[in-house]
């Protein structure tokens, strides 16, 4: 055999095995507006919460009025819904262009690994501002988004892996220095999903 | 070795071949015992799913020793 015959041989196997374990349909471009919604959302609670002309940091309201509570709960499940459609819409054209199925054996692993910790921190959080428990509740959405995302991270890029670690970081950091929730939601679901959606765009498109 | 299990149809797709090619070498895969056949039925739907055996593992280390060797023989 000649030798680049037996490089392209161990090359399409690699190939092979990468691609019937790994979901790579994910845009990196998804996760930079996914980001930038985020952002959006952490400004406008900022706003609703500080207003424009505290100047000596006093806050406008104060988190648990309800009002606050609903347009927090509503900027939240927006941004959600935003990030979600966008991520899956996007994904799929990606696939359709790479001419691969969205929904096959790697996208379900990918599912189901990143469907427990998700679902138990989005529960978890619901339980806690049910109880008006709200210092924790950037912490445990953090937290439990980085474990979704660890865990995930072995069906898809492992660039995913480090962002579900930073993730956690930052939730824990958020445990830390209490008060400062916006801030660490706006690094976490905005910054950091703006930077890890220009390395993947570079690095896989 | 990428995957625990596989089915015949994400195969076939994966592997972009047709039915008759992907019988034939899974059927060749199967008499030298490399992988195992489990047949179930899925909503009245026949479901057929591979798995490698412990020769097969070994045999596809073996299969990518001997292309580096290869390689590494080029090299000289």
């Amino acid at each position: 055999m000649k030798q680049e015959d037996l490089v392209k041989e161990i090359a399409s196997i690699r190939n092979l095995m990468e691609k019937s374990s790994k979901f790579i349909s994910i845009s990196g471009i998804s996760s930079v507006l996914i980001g930038t919604y985020a952002l959006l959302g952490a400004a406008y609670a900022y706003y609703e919460i500080y207003g424009f002309d505290s100047q000596m940091g006093y806050r406008d309201h104060y988190v648990n009025e309800p009002v606050i509570i609903v347009k927090l709960l509503v900027t939240a499940m927006l941004v959600l819904f935003a990030s979600i459609f966008t991520g899956i819409y996007m994904a799929i054209k990606k696939a359709k262009s790479n001419r691969q199925s969205i929904w096959n054996t790697t996208s379900r692993s990918l599912l189901y690994a990143m469907a427990v910790p998700l679902c138990t921190g989005g529960l978890f959080a619901l339980i806690s501002i049910s109880k008006e428990n709200y210092t924790a509740v950037a912490s445990i959405l953090l937290i439990f988004y980085g474990l979704a995302l660890t865990a995930g991270s072995n069906y898809t890029f492992n660039e995913i892996k480090g962002l579900g670690i930073l993730e956690i970081v930052l939730g824990l950091l958020a445990l830390l220095f209490p008060g400062n929730g916006i801030i660490f939601w706006a690094l976490g679901f905005g910054v950091l999903h703006i930077i890890y959606g220009i390395i993947v765009h570079k690095k896989y498109e | 070795m990428a995957n625990d299990e596989y089915d015949f149809n994400s195969l076939k797709s994966i592997l972009d071949v047709t039915d008759g090619n992907l019988a034939s070498n899974l059927k060749t895969l199967e008499k030298e015992n490399y992988i195992e056949v489990f047949k179930t039925f899925v909503d009245r739907k026949p479901n057929t799913r591979y798995r490698r055996t412990i020769e097969g593992e070994k045999a596809f280390e073996e299969h990518l020793k001997a292309l580096e060797k290869l390689i590494k023989q080029q090299y000289k």
